[in-house]
């Protein structure tokens, strides 16, 4: 029995070893002790708030844009379902907002025409080297995966976001470096970006700096996983259809192993082993109680 | 190969089946007799053709969307994400089956180092296995390297620089594994073709694993030789079938659960940058799977050492047939080769975190006892046991260790009370 056991605990402990390693391997850099915040969008059903996902687009568009790009969105992405739901009206007046160039017209001249919802979202800068000229060699990454992009992903941002702080009296910053408790290293290029009422919310919510941060979080997680909510419910869909699969299969193996080798056959090979343990204990001719 | 010879039922059947024996090769397969005391570790060869055949077909369609070229690799893996109907899907069971598949690759080497199932007369399917498994590695390297994000980038100039270790010939080699002077375009191109041919590879290894498998059949958890044909056997179909459904359906659950609800946990974050050449990430390091290895190769301080160390440990297994001289298979009936077995997943998993690790202070030290270990395993402690160490005696046949089992005994008495009437007690 011990021995059986002992086997049963080995066992779990290779497989709990198993899955425990490649998790704390990663989880390595999340060691600092992001803010804890409810989202709306994690666990198996989770899915976001809409009015919380088109005011983060509003801080998107508000103080983000200025240089963050998000080149693999795209316009229409904001009226599809799972995302902010703006109407389709509503996105392609949002789309109308920006320029971008198409062409070449049949003259061979390139042109600038307003967005339709089939474009990308407009970048600030052309290229890299461009927006990593105008802010001083700190090239403001592009947001589209940022969530993905990061360990900690919305807890970082988040917690980056409202991480700001005087730096303290012996650490060394650079002119246009600031200090931030979450970032890797502390320092980081990217000055305050939000702060109390920076934005004007239009559904009247009010605009602290940690509703501003969540919003433009949900936001951002929502751009770098745009199917999050059909990938949340087709899972459970799924998992909840292997349950009833594994059962029915389990008792069909079940009865298709019954039948192996029909009842007979297993007495008679018991039956063979009480002869032999009879023999062992009676040296009788085990023949005599056939 | 069950012994008896099938005809055909049937008058087509029968002319079709002397010209090319498909009939036959699937009653073969159906009436392939296995041991039927097979526990669920032998459950994951099934899983793991699984696994492969997942691959291939998730793979073919991303490849329908794919571009492999520096400047579109990332954004038409987002293109696949966001824009290809249930593109995203595909791409996370692709990218977590890889995960998956080695997950189950490893629990199934293990179980063949437990119950000895490399030994006499399954060396062939052994060497075979591991033939698939080093094409396993070279294709799962080649696939993270195509979505060209910072790991992707930085991982495989770490590993092809590897191959510049090689004394005289070592630059060449990797110049004309790069097909330039650095990892680039080419290299992309010619890691995107070689993903695509390999899987194909193991898939004939795979046929060549089953069918040597099939020569001498299964060992299995007694490791005695089973008597085939006798009621110590039961046919593939539809016992073992059901079986490993079952197991698949389990396991499919688990790997679902992760493309679902953690797709993103086993990569790592940094591959959902863009690569980026000018700036080099804080610690560069594989997929998980490769970690151990990764481990042995930073353990050693020179570079053509721990290249050299690092493939010798893949290769040793090779030999691993002749180093256990061992004649007992299972380790049920080999209590110290048992607790060297345990200590050996132990080191395993243990230099797998080490891998992940930077290679200073203790944790350096670490990765060398444990490499250390690796190799004393194979290369001193199997060859002296099979010697000195003293085995635990065998049953006559597989039947035999079932009377041990918990409820067993009922059983046992239940038939004797049948047989014996009311004496039945006497004999307890």
């Amino acid at each position: 029995m011990l021995v059986h056991l002992n086997k049963l605990i080995n066992k779990i402990l290779i497989i709990f070893l198993m899955f425990v390693i490649p998790f704390s391997v990663f989880s390595e850099e999340k060691n600092i002790n992001f803010i804890e915040t409810d989202w709306s969008f994690e666990g198996l059903f989770g899915t976001f708030d809409r009015t919380s996902l088109q005011r983060g687009y509003q801080v998107y568009n508000e103080v983000c844009a200025g240089c963050h790009s998000v080149k693999h969105l795209s316009y229409r992405n904001l009226s599809e379902k799972g995302g902010p739901e703006f109407s389709i009206e509503e996105a392609k007046a949002i789309a109308s907002q920006f320029e971008v160039e198409d062409g070449p017209n049949s003259d061979g001249e390139m042109f600038m025409r307003a967005a339709r919802l089939s474009d990308k979202f407009v970048s600030p800068y052309p290229n890299v080297e461009a927006s990593t000229a105008a802010n001083d060699g700190a090239y403001p990454p592009d947001m589209s995966v940022l969530a993905k992009a990061r360990a900690g992903g919305a807890d970082y941002i988040y917690s980056l976001l409202l991480g700001y702080e005087e730096a303290p009296t012996n650490f060394e910053l650079d002119d246009g470096v600031y200090y931030n408790k979450y970032m890797p290293g502390n320092k980081i290029k990217m000055s305050e970006p939000i702060s109390d009422g920076i934005v004007e919310y239009s559904d009247g919510t009010n605009a602290t700096k940690e509703q501003i941060a969540k919003d433009v979080t949900s936001f951002l997680v929502w751009t770098s996983e745009p199917h999050l909510e059909s990938q949340h419910r087709m899972g459970f869909k799924v998992i909840i259809y292997l349950i009833i699969l594994i059962i029915l299969v389990y008792m069909s193996k079940q009865k298709v192993w019954s039948q192996f080798g029909s009842k007979n056959l297993e007495e008679e090979e018991v039956f063979d082993k009480v002869e032999k343990v009879v023999t062992e204990y009676e040296g009788e001719d085990p023949k005599t109680f056939k | 190969m069950s012994e008896e010879k099938y005809i055909p039922k049937s008058k087509l059947g029968q002319w079709f089946d002397s010209r090319l024996p498909l009939l036959t090769l699937s009653h073969h397969l159906q009436a392939y007799p296995t041991p039927k005391n097979l526990n669920y570790w032998w459950t994951f060869g099934g899983i793991l053709t699984f696994c492969l055949i997942t691959q291939i077909i998730t793979g073919l369609v991303l490849a329908m969307h794919y571009v492999a070229h520096v400047d579109h690799a990332f954004e038409s893996i987002e293109h696949i994400m966001r824009d290809v109907n249930y593109g995203w899907l595909i791409r996370y069971v692709h990218a977590n089956g890889a995960s998956m598949f080695f997950l189950a690759v490893y629990i199934h080497i293990f179980r063949s180092l437990y119950y000895g199932s490399y030994k006499s007369p399954r060396e062939v399917i052994w060497i075979i296995g591991l033939l698939i498994y080093i094409l396993m590695m070279a294709t799962a390297f080649m696939g993270y390297v195509l979505p060209w994000g910072q790991m992707s980038f930085w991982g495989a100039t770490v590993i092809t620089n590897l191959f510049s270790a090689i004394p005289f010939i070592g630059e060449s080699i990797t110049t004309w594994l790069w097909g330039g002077y650095s990892v680039d375009n080419p290299t992309l191109n010619r890691f995107y073709s070689l993903h695509y041919l390999l899987p194909f590879l193991i898939f004939g290894l795979v046929i060549l694993h089953i069918w040597a498998l099939h020569v001498p059949g299964n060992n299995n958890p007694v490791g005695i030789d089973v008597k085939k044909n006798s009621n110590e056997t039961m046919p593939f179909h539809p016992y073992m079938v059901m079986k490993d459904i079952f197991a698949l359906l389990l396991f499919i659950t688990v790997f679902l659960w992760f493309v679902f609800f953690a797709p993103n946990v086993l990569g790592h974050p940094d591959n959902y940058i863009e690569a980026n050449r000018l700036v080099t990430p804080a610690h560069i390091v594989p997929e998980w799977y490769l970690l151990p290895f990764y481990a042995i190769l930073r353990a050693i301080p020179s570079k053509l050492g721990g290249v050299i160390f690092m493939f010798a440990a893949i290769f040793i297994l090779m030999l691993l047939p002749w180093l256990d001289t061992c004649k007992v298979r299972s380790a049920t009936f080999r209590p110290i080769y048992k607790k060297c077995f345990w200590f050996l997943v132990f080191v395993v998993i243990l230099l797998g975190y080490l891998g992940a690790k930077p290679p200073e202070g203790i944790y350096l030290i670490l990765s060398r006892l444990a490499t250390a270990y690796y190799f004393i395993h194979f290369l001193v402690i199997l060859p002296t046991l099979g010697r000195y160490e003293k085995t635990d005696p065998l049953p006559q046949s597989i039947s035999d260790p079932v009377l041990d089992k918990p409820g067993m005994l009922d059983k046992f008495k239940k038939a004797a009370v049948k047989y014996e009437g009311e004496n039945a007690s006497s004999f307890k």
